[in-house]
């Protein structure tokens, strides 16, 4: 027996339709929210829910809300929803903190150039190194006019510092002085000497093995200690010690990394052409590692600001160590809630934006490595 | 200019001062030097402040009686124990509250870092957004936000109610629990175990059918039993107490059931929730890492979508998530820390108590960190060794 001469079926088959994608929102709906019988029953239970969740919400914080309070927390107790009054009448502590009331216009001046100079920072207008000149100028400044004492302003205390300008501050500070440690801390793990290999590797996961807030109370409670007493160091400078030694080791690693991604060929090179060690890591290889590795740099950036609030455990009147303060106030100590609310917000909005500046960094610089490529 | 005639195969005459090797030896001797000399001016200080406040120092208080009481956790604390107790019953509180925290942040990281790749753009865009607001805040806020949301909730009689079994209220979380509490304990265990020999009895079914081409026939049935088996003979064994306590209202609080403090709650919710987050992302960069062709090739031989997870992405996966994920682990563990922002009993905010009644700053908080460093260095050897099994070995 043998089979048919050929497998091929003897006429021809109909033909297909051709794929029309279907677009728009009915068809989008169909293929991503029901798909399917059951997946679309699914999405309705779901859709029904955040649903439910998203009116009590609204009705809670818009709806039912306090907003307006003139005479203490009368108007928010009978209230079913949210006491945004809270706010309204707490915003001046929690922003600038026990700073005096009538010098607090510093405190909103440099909120505004920060917040500006960041804006200014995230495009393309100025070159880089522009954009950090400006940043110490602002840094600097910042610092000037919060302690005051020159050009006729009232000198003030670090202790009355408070508010969203002493997070930029303390934020400004760990990054500018962690930058240069991690960097060094980074070099020295991949140097030739062993003793000083051994220094930065023992630094690095010694202080990332221990919790910021436990060298933040050796910054505090035992620097002091360790020092002579005609040495004595404001409180809060101790404690940015201890957040640039934590921010330094953390970044030293992300550097390494983009040490380890150059070509030995780069440094080998330039040893060929007589440049020294400094000389070679300053030209060559730094500039090269460190472009790399920003996008990353900025994950542990982002983190630095969030590790701001650790400075109201130590008693010092940030952001969060403000609005502590101002919700001790037995009158609106119930609004908790609201409050926290409020610095979760602030915090949420900063710390997206540097986000998206970081990621819209590494997209620059994978379409600048494709062009390369 | 006059040529310097060097006789060919001797070594040209170098400086002593131009040589890497002798440069490099002087270098690192000046370093070690300097940092003594620092170390041996900060220590005279330190001697020297010691002196002046009449305080002495040693290990030898860790065996005083500790004056002090502590708020319940896992662990309880009698006044008149040593300090060396309460710096034990740190340790375990921020244990046990690592791993809860660890297992909850895990499971829930892994179902959002799922999610956010779901089709349903439903579902992917509730994970995003709450990835969103978690990540971008800081751990602080949450915690204390948890914690005044829990303080400033109405009293047990005017708590929320969860179909009547928990409860809600300013005094924590009131939940149902087994009335033995011990048995509990232990059948858990070994529902535990029996997951562990069910995934052996797994691998040893896979690695019979990779030998032969057969499968076991009673597979399912022998992982099912494996895995329910010792948890029932536990609880037959003790008796089997079916018995719960339910909270119910008595007067002004409840009685029966567990409670979970409002100190619990805030740090339990700000470590799980807030590391969750990362994981997801973690999770998410995993899976997306895993190589479009594999996922093709599983659907071509027509594997089923749980076996194309389970057994092509998962596994390949996991190289790449572990070490990220170690690396949120420690940072969760000491995170644990922040506990001393809401008045939770653990290893920081105990030993914070301890350095002030004993007045021992440096050894107290050196001991501390001591543990957090070996608690680290342990998490990330395990890491390690689960890497390692992991990885594809490489022909």
């Amino acid at each position: 027996m043998s089979g048919p001469a050929s497998f091929a079926l003897p006429t021809h088959s109909p033909a297909r339709a051709s794929r029309i994608e279907v677009r728009g929102p009915l068809a989008f709906a169909r293929s991503h929210l029901f798909p399917t019988r059951t997946t679309g029953i699914a999405t309705l239970i779901l859709g029904a829910m955040v649903a439910v969740a998203l009116w009590h919400i609204l009705r809670w914080s818009i709806i039912d809300a306090v907003w307006y309070s003139p005479d203490g927390s009368a108007a928010c107790r009978t209230a079913m929803g949210a006491c945004w009054a809270v706010i309204a009448e707490k915003y001046r502590v929690i922003l600038f903190g026990t700073y005096p009331y009538d010098q607090q216009w510093r405190g909103v001046a440099i909120v505004a150039v920060w917040l500006g100079w960041g804006v200014v920072s995230a495009t393309n207008w100025l070159a880089v190194g522009t954009r950090l000149a400006g940043w110490t100028i602002v840094y600097v400044g910042s610092i000037v006019l919060l302690a005051g004492g020159v050009l006729g302003l009232e000198p003030i205390g670090t202790d009355l510092w408070g508010g969203l300008p002493l997070t930029f501050v303390i934020f400004g500070g760990t990054v500018a002085g962690g930058l240069p440690l991690a960097v060094l801390l980074a070099i020295g793990r991949r140097s030739q000497l062993p003793v000083v290999r051994l220094l930065c590797v023992a630094t690095i996961e010694g202080v990332r093995g221990i919790p910021l807030l436990a060298l933040l109370f050796f910054a505090a409670l035992i620097l002091p200690l360790f020092l002579p007493p005609e040495l004595s160091v404001d409180k809060l400078i101790r404690a940015e010690i201890g957040m640039i030694v934590f921010f330094a080791a953390y970044a030293a690693e992300v550097v390494r990394g983009g040490l380890q991604a150059i070509p030995e060929g780069q440094d080998e090179a330039a040893q060929a052409l007589g440049l020294g060690y400094w000389l070679r890591m300053r030209k060559i290889v730094l500039p090269q590692a460190l472009a790399i590795v920003v996008p990353a740099l900025f994950n542990d950036i982002i983190r630095a600001f969030k590790n701001t609030t650790f400075f109201s455990i130590l008693g010092l009147f940030d952001v969060l160590g403000a609005t502590k303060a101002a919700l001790q106030d037995p009158e609106w100590v119930r609004y908790g809630t609201e409050g926290y609310l409020f610095v979760f917000l602030l915090y949420f909005l900063i710390c997206s934006a540097m986000s998206r500046y970081g990621a819209s960094i590494e997209q620059d610089n994978q379409s600048r490595l494709r062009r390369a490529v | 200019m006059k040529r310097s005639s060097v006789i060919p195969g001797a070594a040209p005459m170098v400086p002593l001062w131009r040589q890497p090797r002798v440069r490099a030896l002087v270098w690192q001797v000046a370093l070690v030097v300097a940092l003594l000399a620092i170390a041996v001016w900060l220590v005279t200080n330190a001697r020297q402040a010691l002196d002046e406040r009449g305080m002495t120092s040693g290990l030898g208080f860790l065996f005083n009686a500790a004056p002090f009481a502590l708020g319940e956790a896992f662990f309880s604390f009698r006044p008149g124990s040593e300090y060396i107790d309460a710096i034990a019953v740190g340790l375990g509180n921020t244990v046990m509250l690592s791993l809860l925290s660890i297992v909850t942040a895990t499971v829930m990281g892994a179902l959002l870092g799922f999610a956010r790749l779901s089709r349903n753009v439903l579902v992917a865009g509730l994970a995003g957004a709450y990835i969103q607001a978690f990540r971008n805040t800081p751990q602080l806020v949450q915690i204390v936000f948890w914690y005044s949301f829990f303080t400033l909730m109405p009293g047990p009689r005017q708590s929320w109610s969860i179909l009547d079994l928990a409860f809600a209220s300013n005094r924590g979380l009131m939940v149902p629990a087994p009335e033995d509490g011990g048995v509990f304990l232990a059948v858990v265990a070994m529902l535990v175990v029996g997951a562990l020999l069910a995934f052996g009895i797994s691998r040893l079914a896979d690695r019979h059918r990779r030998r032969t081409g057969r499968r076991w026939k009673l597979q399912k049935v022998a992982e099912i039993t494996a895995f329910l088996l010792p948890a029932v003979v536990t609880w037959l064994v003790a008796g089997a107490p079916s018995a719960w306590s339910v909270p119910e209202l008595k007067g002004f609080n409840f009685v029966g059931g567990a409670t979970l403090a409002p100190e619990f709650l805030a740090i339990y919710f700000g470590l799980s929730f807030y590391i969750a987050a990362f994981i997801a992302e973690i999770v998410r960069g995993g899976l997306v890492s895993v190589d479009a062709g594999q996922i093709e090739a599983a659907n071509a031989i027509g594997l089923s979508r749980s076996d194309l997870y389970r057994k092509v992405m998962v596994p390949q996966a996991l190289r790449v998530i572990i070490p990220p994920l170690a690396a949120q682990y420690v940072s969760l563990v000491k995170n644990s820390s922040l506990g001393v922002a809401v008045g939770y009993p653990d290893l920081f905010s105990i030993s914070n108590t301890v350095l002030t009644y004993s007045g021992r700053t440096i050894e107290v908080l050196c001991i501390m960190a001591l543990i957090y460093l070996a608690l680290s260095l342990t998490i990330g050897a395990a890491a390690n060794v689960l890497n390692r099994l992991v990885q594809i070995p490489e022909r």
